[in-house]
């Protein structure tokens, strides 16, 4: 195995300091930390981050193998800084067994880019009805422990009690797709000035923050985790705060794309900026943010939702919602976060790998770069600008939101257990 | 002159105005023997109609064939339309037969905008879901003015299901460009949240509302909205938001009744109402015609 | 999807001198030359009046079409004058040619005027158009179609203040005020008060552009 020599890193933005990556570990940090015959890594000027660790991507294997695979997901997680991801659950088939979160897992190791941990549904095919086979999961070659129907919410509060109750069992956390389904039926965009403008069928904040409220009194009742995906709204935000001061054991996640982006960029009609939940308002911005900065939302996750030209090169309505996320998460957490004040190195790296790392349960990610934690890193050029060109993605699917934008931080390299996935700001494999 | 008519706030008061001087110029056709002129000679007019609508394409089409355009009429039975093919395809289809304008009803919201990004000709929008109906709020307004003189400072009320219209947000917009003052009258579960940032007063008071009016303005109700919980029958949308010969008598003496057709007559709007002297409904359909051809002439009568 | 212009280069005689002055979008005659004074309009005016009178015995079953903009305070005054001299009312329309040019997709969209036929209509009348510049001659040809699809006059003649050659048409006029030897390089501008508050024609080297 290649050993590497980090030379003059920002150790999670502190002082250059050089980094002997060997045999799977962070061997030794500090001026002695070298080898003969090892690679030489010029780190000049760049951070180094514990490798990003994402809740939220939808790898779409099996099933969708136009819009995405696991290996070419795996690359555009690498191309990120990311070291694991979690892949949700409603692929074709959906992964609401042992079978094919093993199939799922097995695709992520022969990738090797990442590593893939799968999302087991809660529902037999997402359909809300019967509960899936959450403990063979559990005790599956993937070992799930985040068990999810997201695109769906599970609506019927009896089987949200029962998932939650059940999961304690193995520390498996459940992690919510928060819509009332019956409050978002043909909805579009976030309901509000712009919905009404557009004619697009609104997508009330409501809708969210009332399945939020009701999961988090259950998850206080039955004294079980959850998880919630993607909130969106600064009402989502005051439930999650007011959850967490009565020591519930919720656990909530912000996309980049929410923390960035806004319900008017549906005014061009451009499926590229319909996402599930919808860009809310500036206001919903502004509380996420703050909302992240202090803690009351635990984790960035990208949402990663890659479709095909065909799926977003359309009517509005007929296109699938979802945006890119993997390759442009870093940038976003630093231009909304970051360079605001918001967040400094110490609280990205909590929100974008330990942090994740712990609610997933993977032991081996989340470690700031120390003798002897797995070497699983990143390294950021924080000064430089990228400008988001969709063809340069590593997903087959183009669906950036942000493409022509110019954003913050480089990734330049990442490692996965002292192998690198990304050298010069290039895939290895 | 714009590119397109995708939405009526493409249009400012300057142009909206222009298009409704050369309607009063191209009205003067129909009462002509030669219901035809040369403008439009060699330019090609598509009439993409995933909806039907006989009327709106009806109209159209007249306007363009009395403007001397080709008309091919592409509607969505019967073409590769209903065999799933996409917008995007159809689009650069049309822009390969040379189509100058496409004329597009659909009913996705901003399909109209799409469609735009995708050929080189000019688009008009007759009709984009719950989005908005440009031509339609422009033969109002054109309606409106030739009957009552004027639009600056004129009370007009849009009676109905504005949550789903494309006519009233079309008028809402334009008619404020104009300078009139629009009144929108609804159950409330028929108003879009996010109304109140609109250029219009709101009221769920029709009887309130009707003796300060100069136009009032029925929208069609779909009957499958009951079913959906917008209100709770027929018959009491008939008698809270109906249009009948009481409340028309309500109206000032100059008022007139207007609707864009089609109607569901004792429903929104009684028939003693729909056939009176102050209902504007056939005129409309005459109007119509007359603001098409401006709009096809402005867009495509200079270089393009 | 449009004609290129590229045969018909700037400056060619292609739309009729009267728009010429109208379009802010061409050129703006240099340092321009008084041709004609308001007395001199006055007295050309007074005499086309008795031509139109002489040349048509007496101005009967006559209607005098005036072509947007100038032609049709041209055909007021000419109205006027005939009825000082003989009293007789000659009826006064205004015919738009706008949507009969064939040199529409040349340029931007132009507003349309307004067409206004006297009462009585043209069929079987003697139809005297008036502008204000002949110059290539298709201002006249758009009005002759327009003329077609309106009805059918008896006769049709055509009245011009000055006419400054340059035909690309069969077309000449029946009265003329003011025979005008001009170059391509140059520009006729007629000002008259009812629409410029001024009564002149100018003669201007064209900018080059």
């Amino acid at each position: 195995m290649t050993a590497y020599v980090v030379r003059g890193a920002r150790v999670v933005g502190g002082e250059p300091t050089d980094l002997l990556i060997r045999d799977g570990v962070v061997e030794a940090v500090g001026p002695d930390a070298d080898v003969a015959g090892a690679t030489r890594v010029d780190a000049d000027g760049l951070v180094a981050l514990p490798g990003l660790v994402d809740l939220h991507t939808h790898l779409r294997e099996p099933g969708r193998e136009d819009a995405e695979t696991v290996e070419s997901g795996s690359r555009a997680a690498a191309l990120g800084g990311y070291t694991a991801v979690c892949a949700m659950a409603n692929t074709d088939p959906v992964a609401d067994t042992a079978g094919v979160v093993e199939q799922v897992y097995r695709l992520g190791q022969a990738a090797g880019l990442v590593d893939v941990q799968p999302i087991g549904a809660v529902t037999v095919g997402l359909a809300g009805e019967r509960m899936a086979e959450l403990g063979a999961m559990a005790d599956s070659a993937a070992r799930v422990r985040i068990f999810s129907d997201d695109g769906h919410c599970v609506a019927d509060p009896r089987m949200m009690r029962r998932a939650l109750e059940y999961v304690k069992a193995f520390d498996g956390v459940v992690a919510q797709h928060a819509e009332e389904p019956r409050l978002t039926v043909g909805a579009q965009m976030h309901e509000g000035e712009w919905s009404a403008r557009l004619g697009l069928t609104g997508w009330p904040a409501v809708a969210e923050e009332a399945i939020i409220a009701r999961d988090a009194l259950l998850a206080g009742h039955v004294g079980a985790r959850l998880h919630i995906c993607h909130v969106s709204t600064a009402g989502s935000v005051e439930i999650l705060r007011w959850a967490k001061s009565k020591g519930f054991r919720v656990t909530a996640e912000v996309t980049p794309h929410h923390l960035l982006l806004t319900d008017e960029l549906a005014a061009g009609y451009d499926p590229v900026f319909k996402v599930n939940p919808p860009l809310r308002t500036d206001e919903d911005v502004a509380a996420l943010r703050a909302a992240l900065a202090e803690g009351v939302i635990d984790v960035v996750a990208t949402d990663h939702a890659p479709h095909t030209t065909e799926d977003k090169e359309c009517e509005w309505p007929y296109a699938r919602p979802g945006m890119l996320g993997l390759q442009t998460a870093l940038p976003v957490v630093l231009d909304t976060m970051l360079e605001p004040g918001l967040l400094d190195w110490d609280t990205v790296a909590e929100r974008m790998s330990r942090r994740p790392a712990r609610i997933a349960g993977l032991t081996d990610h989340g470690h700031d770069p120390a003798p002897g934690a797995p070497a699983n890193l990143t390294l950021v050029d924080p000064a430089a600008r990228i400008t988001v060109d969709p063809a340069d993605l590593a997903s087959p699917s183009r669906n950036t939101p942000y493409a022509g934008r110019t954003l913050p931080g480089r990734i330049v390299a990442t490692f996965l257990r002292g192998e690198a996935t990304v050298l010069d700001g290039k895939a290895q494999k | 002159m714009i590119a397109h008519l995708l939405s009526a706030a493409d249009l400012d008061r300057e142009t909206a105005t222009l298009v409704l001087d050369t309607a009063t110029e191209m009205a003067t056709v129909a009462g002509r023997e030669v219901k035809k002129l040369p403008t439009l000679r060699g330019r090609t007019v598509v009439n993409l109609f995933y909806e039907d609508s006989t009327r709106t394409r009806t109209s159209f089409e007249v306007a363009a064939k009395r403007l001397s355009a080709d008309v091919i009429n592409f509607s969505a039975k019967g073409s590769s339309v209903s065999k799933g093919e996409s917008l995007k395809d159809t689009a650069l289809t049309l822009q390969a037969m040379g189509a100058d304008a496409v004329v597009i009803r659909h009913s996705a919201s901003g399909a109209a905008h799409r469609l735009a990004h995708w050929v080189d000709g000019s688009v008009v929008n007759a009709g984009d879901g719950t989005h908005e109906h440009p031509t339609q709020a422009l033969l109002d307004a054109y309606t409106m003015r030739s009957r009552l003189g004027k639009l600056d400072g004129v009370r007009v009320a849009i009676v109905g299901d504005v949550l789903h219209s494309r006519v009233a947000r079309s008028n809402v917009t334009l008619l404020a460009t104009l300078g009139a003052e629009v009144t929108l009258v609804s159950p409330p579960t028929l108003l879009p949240v996010g109304v109140d940032s609109w250029p219009a007063a709101v009221s769920y008071d029709l009887d309130a509302v009707l003796p300060d009016t100069d136009a009032v303005m029925m929208l069609r109700v779909q009957r499958e909205r009951m079913n959906d919980s917008f209100f709770p029958s027929a018959r009491e949308y008939a008698r809270r938001y109906g249009l009948d010969g009481a409340r028309m008598r309500a109206l000032p003496d100059h008022a007139i009744v207007m609707h864009p057709g089609p109607m569901n007559r004792g429903m929104e709007i009684a028939p003693e109402v729909a056939d009176s002297a102050r209902s504007t409904i056939v005129e409309q359909v005459a109007n119509g015609v007359s603001v098409r051809m401006a709009v096809l002439y402005l867009l495509l009568g200079g270089k393009s | 999807m449009t004609a290129p212009p590229a045969d018909l280069p700037e400056g060619r005689p292609d739309q009729g001198a009267a728009d010429q002055a109208n379009s802010p979008a061409e050129a703006q005659p240099a340092q321009p030359r008084p041709i004609l004074n308001a007395s001199d309009l006055a007295r050309i005016t007074a005499r086309i009046a008795h031509q139109i009178l002489e040349k048509t015995r007496g101005a009967e079953h006559t209607v005098l079409l005036g072509i947007p903009t100038r032609g049709v305070p041209l055909a007021h005054r000419l109205a006027d004058r005939i009825a000082a001299f003989e009293g007789v009312d000659v009826p006064v329309g205004i015919l738009d040619v706008t949507l009969y040019r064939d040199d529409l997709r040349l340029r931007g969209t132009r507003a349309l005027g307004p067409t206004d036929l006297p009462a009585d209509g043209i069929d079987g009348k003697r139809v005297i158009l008036t502008d204000d510049v002949l110059f290539s001659g298709r201002t006249v040809r758009a009005a002759l179609d327009a003329l077609n699809d309106l009805g059918r006059p008896s006769q049709v003649q055509l009245a011009v203040l000055v006419d400054r050659g340059h035909r690309q048409l069969p077309i000449r006029a029946d009265y003329v005020g003011k025979n005008l030897p001009t170059s391509l390089a140059e520009s006729v501008r007629v000002l008259l008060r009812e629409v410029d508050g001024d009564d002149a024609v100018l003669l201007a080297d064209r900018e080059v552009r």
